[in-house]
Parts: structure tokens; sequence; C-alpha cells
């Protein structure tokens, strides 16, 4: 006999002298037991959503009370400020590039790193290496390599004769330097659940499908692709949701070789992104009410996509469950 | 394709094309996958040799590949010296990455028991709130959050930053409950019958069992936290608290052009998390794939 037969549970004595039934005891346990996790529910998850709509319609510099002024931070944000728009297209044009280039890498490590060749866990480690580095340092890493006159990546462009490239001193690869450092950096997680994925595909379709005379290439169409579309979608709806979001290497990236202030945008404002943009209003400027507003409406857009994806995602996520006859 | 064709006439000559197509096909595996990690090496390598350089060396035509001469002397500066106090921030990122894994392993572990094994009213529309949290952009939180804890006058120390971790985060939640799940009900079933509470089942029952994933949530979250910029960016504004991340973006505005010593100082931030997951790594691989993702 344990020690527990004799230890009685507090609960046990407490709910015997109020007359709890088991029923009510989960009950009571249970919310307990998440009791932290219900408060942080509610003070840094759903106040804040409301909070943040309701700043929004103030103006508000923490210093002073909040006062009320409706729609005029919208009206400002969507009117007057070039640079919202600004902020808007370049974290677009960094989402559309960025996205599918990362999904597409990462299927193809996935796919490469789906062999049982020997050693194939070193490989793996290495191609997850990379996303070990924190994004401060990584961006530090690849400003140097971005280096346009000295810097590897030109030198090897010049190597194959190709000319060399701006960079992140120029307006138009500021950006595209930034998707392929994220490619290099931000792909790992990607990759690894892309992998997981395609280890759980049932060894016998591939036999059957080879019985059946299908190569290499239509193995890989109709029976992997198909059979990875939810990790093709959570990896879709996350890497949205996260490059959207891109700050930390856009700051970083804005203030490389020394001088020039970190948030200040890039060349010609082209690394100004969103989140760049309402860090500055929020704690360079204090305009929380502003900031607040851009915040609500990047919100707004996020959950409209992510909804917008799921909802269409049945006409091509291939769930396993509907195969089994 | 000749050389082919004739091996596969003859007694041995199917098994013979099958061999050499097999060891063809390996070559091909194994060279690309070499040719992949090249790409990924080669970033790591430039640093780490251009860290060693001195500073006129570090940009020639064409590239030097191998330091001449080693600088160790790099390292003892951005260690070591005035320009860079990196054990003061190593010892800050340390403090935060450690206490925050300390709070998200209980928390998370405490909670994810709950939604897994004790059947309470609302738990599964809870459950699905939590994973909504998931995929909630944090940008509507940053404002009202910050504005909250600036009212308890937190701003400008770390407990903005550490204290939400011992009240759970989504993803951990998630993560443990989903192996809290695979566990049989018929050990708890005997405890339960034995007079266990909840509580002593999940400590002495539960947590033995769950010892990997917990290793995996750890880690996790020491990682995350070592890489977070944009939190200790907000809420810290005096230098001596400044984990390695913040201290390496001050460093770059003042040093910028010395690409030698920030790339040194890069890799000082850099290595202790690679340590720390090649040692880890066992857990790793397999708690992702274990707690499963199937959807």
């Amino acid at each position: 006999m344990s020690v527990d037969s004799v230890v009685v549970s507090f609960k046990q004595r407490v709910g015997h002298k109020l007359r709890l039934n088991r029923r009510m005891r989960q009950n009571i346990t249970g919310y307990i037991f998440i009791l932290p996790w219900l408060i942080s529910l509610i003070v840094f998850s759903m106040y804040p959503i409301m909070a943040s709509f309701y700043y929004s319609g103030t103006d508000y510099t923490i210093m002073n009370t909040p006062t009320w002024v409706g729609l005029k931070q919208y009206e400002a944000m969507f009117t007057k400020d070039p640079l919202y728009w600004v902020s808007v297209y370049n974290s677009l044009y960094y989402a559309l590039l960025a996205v599918p280039l990362q999904l597409v890498f990462a299927l193809a490590l996935a796919l490469l790193l789906n062999t049982n060749v020997r050693g194939v866990g070193m490989f793996r480690t290495i191609y997850y290496l990379p996303s070990l580095v924190p994004v401060v340092a990584a961006t530090i890493m690849f400003a140097f390599l971005f280096d346009t006159r000295y810097g590897l990546i030109n030198e090897g462009l010049n190597l194959i004769g190709l000319p060399s490239f701006g960079w992140l001193k120029s307006a138009t690869w500021s950006k595209p330097a930034l998707v392929i450092m994220s490619l290099w950096g931000a792909t790992g997680w990607q990759m690894l659940i892309f992998l997981a994925a395609i280890k759980e595909i049932p060894k016998v379709y591939y036999e059957a499908a080879m019985v059946d005379g299908a190569n290499a290439w239509q193995r890989l169409v109709k029976i992997t692709i198909p059979l990875v579309t939810p990790a093709l979608l959570f990896n879709l709806i996350m890497g949205v949701i996260e490059s959207f979001q891109v700050f930390s290497s856009a700051f970083i990236a804005t203030a490389t070789g020394g001088g020039s202030t970190a948030s200040s945008g890039g060349p010609l404002n082209s690394l100004l992104v969103y989140l760049l943009l309402l860090y500055r209003y929020a704690f360079r400027y204090f305009q929380m009410g502003y900031a607040s507003a851009m915040a609500v409406v990047l919100f707004i857009a996020l959950v409209v996509i992510t909804f917008l994806l799921f909802r269409f995602s049945g006409r091509w996520v291939f769930y396993e469950g509907a195969m089994r006859r | 394709m000749a050389f082919l064709m004739m091996t596969k006439s003859g007694r041995y000559g199917d098994k013979a094309y099958r061999l050499i197509r097999w060891l063809a096909t390996q070559g091909i595996q194994y060279f690309t996958l070499v040719l992949v990690s090249l790409v990924f090496l080669i970033p790591f390598y430039w640093v780490v040799v251009t860290s060693l350089k001195r500073l006129d060396l570090v940009f020639t035509d064409p590239p030097q590949w191998l330091p001449n001469p080693v600088m160790w002397e790099n390292y003892h500066k951005v260690l070591f010296g005035k320009f860079f106090p990196f054990l003061l921030l190593l010892r800050n990122t340390v403090f935060y990455a450690g206490s925050t894994t300390l709070g998200t392993v209980i928390s998370s572990c405490i909670v994810a028991y709950a939604f897994a094994r004790i059947n309470f009213w609302g738990r599964n529309v809870l459950f699905g709130i939590t994973l909504s949290t998931m995929m909630l952009p944090g940008v509507v939180t940053l404002i009202p959050v910050y504005i909250l804890f600036h009212k308890l006058h937190w701003v400008g120390t770390y407990a903005p930053l550490i204290v939400p971790a011992f009240l759970g985060n989504a993803f951990n939640i998630f993560l443990m409950r989903q192996f809290f799940l695979t566990i049989p009900h018929d050990l708890s079933d005997a405890a339960y019958v034995d007079g266990a509470g909840e509580f002593t089942i999940l400590w002495r029952i539960m947590l033995p069992l769950v010892t990997p994933v917990l290793m995996v949530v750890a880690v996790f979250q020491f990682m995350w936290a070592w890489n977070d910029f944009m939190g200790p960016l907000i809420y810290l504004n005096n230098s001596n608290l400044y984990p390695l991340v913040l201290g390496l973006s001050a460093f770059q505005s003042q040093h910028g052009v010395e690409w030698h010593l920030m790339m040194a100082a890069a890799v000082a931030t850099t290595v202790p998390l690679i340590i720390l997951f090649f040692i880890a790594q066992r857990y790793f691989i397999e708690g992702i794939t274990m707690t499963g993702l199937k959807e």
C-alpha cells in the first residue's frame, strides 16, 4: 500500500465536508490549476485588445490623461501621413516576397532531408543552426555580407559575372536583402514542421505508387505535396503573421555601418516596415493614440487574412482522415 | 549510359545496374546536401574569420579566407574590454532567460495538465481560446500592456518581461497538453483509487513521465528569451540592465564600422546558444515530432 492511500488529499477532505461531488471538485481543481493562465488571458490578451481599440480613439501621451478624439487618429493616419502608406507598402512587399519564398525553401529543404543517407541528422542540425542565431546578431552579420564594395555576396555575384547590388544601401534592394536574410535564419522551424509532416506519410503509399509505375516527380506531386498541405497551411498562416510583424531585423538593418540612428527607416524609408513606424510613434513620440490606431488596423487586417486563409483552405488542404474509405 | 546498359544484361547485370543506380542516387543526395550546407555555413565561417582579422584587413580584394595575423585580441577586447560589457550583458541575459524559463515550465506544466486530464466545465472552449491566442498578432497587445506596466511603475525593470512568464504561454501549454494526452489513464486512475488528488498525481506520476517535453519547453523558452529584442528594448532604459541583444545593438551604433569587433560581438552573443542547443539537441527534434503536428 502506498503512502498516498493513507494521505487523503485536501480537496477530498474539504469536499466531503461540503458535500461536493466529484464533478464539482474537478471543476474547482481545474480552475485553480489554470488560474495563472486565466489571469494571463484576461490581462494580457483580452483586455489589451479592447484597450487598443479604446486608445485608438484617444489622444494619449502617457503624461496626460486620454482625451477622446473619435476617429481623428484614423483620419490622420489614412489621409495626412504619407509615411503610413509607405510602411504599409513596405510590409506588404516584404510579406508577399518572403512568405512564398520561405515556404518553398523550407519545403525543399525538408524534402532534401527526408532521406536515409547516413549522417542526415548532421545535415539537419546544420540547416537548423542559423535559426538559433539571434536576429540582431544575424542582421549585423548579413549587413556585413551585404556590404556593397567588399561584402561576400557582391563578391560572389561578381565572380559569376553578375553586377553588384546596392542591397541595404539601395531603396530597391534593401527589402530583398532582408528577405534573403530571413531565408537563411528564419526558415528553420518551417523546415522542421514540413519534415515532421513528410515523415508521417506512410511508406505504403509510395510503394503502391511505384508498383503502379509512378516516377519520382509524380510521387512528389501526387502523394507528398497533398499530404503535406496541413503543415503548409500552418506554416503559411504563421509565416504571414510573422512577416507582417517584422521588427528587429529592420530596426538593426537601418542602423548598420555606424552613424545613423536605429529606426531611421533605411534608404528612402524603404525599410520602414509597419512595426518600425508604430514603434517610432509609440516609443519615440509617445503618441499612444495614433500608434494604437496603427495596431488596430494591422490586427484587423491579420484577423481577416487569417480567416480568409482558413476559409479557403478547404479547397486545397488535404486532411488524411478523408482518405480512409 | 552504354555502360549501364551493358551491365544490365548478363547474369549479375541487373543487380549491378541497381547497385550503380543506388550509388549514383546516394552520391547526388550527398552532393546536394553538402552544397546546401555550404550556403548555410559560409556566413558563419566568414563571420568567425572576420572576427579574427585586423581591421584594415577586413575589406580586401580578393577576400582573405584565412585571417593572417590571427587577432585573438579582438575577442579579448570584446569580452573583457571597455567597449562591450560582455560579462554584464551575459549575466543579464542569463537572468532574463533563466527566470522566464523557470516560470514558463512551471506554469505551462500545471495549466496543460489541467487541460489534458481534468474535466472541468468550459475546458474545451478555454483551450480553443488558448489556441487562438497563439495566432494573436502581438502588435495589438503591445501598447496597452506597456501603459499598464507604466502605471504599475514597472517600466525600467525586468518585471514586465518576467512576471507574465509565470502565468503561462499558449504555445508551451499546447505542447505540453498534447503530450499529457498520450499518457494512459490507467496510471492516474490507479492513483485516484489510492486516494491521490490531482496535484499529487501531477507531481508524483506525471512529472517524471513528461521530463523530455519539459526539457523541450525549457530549451525553446530559454532560446526565445535570449533572442528577445523588442521586449527589452521597450521596457529597459538603463544600459546596466541590457541583455546581450540590446548591448549588441548599442555597440553597433558606437562601433558599427569596426567590423572585426562587431563580428566578434555577434559571435559571442550566439555561441552560448549553439552550445546549449547541441546539449539539448537530443530532446529537441524528438520533442517536435513527438508532441505531434497532426492537424
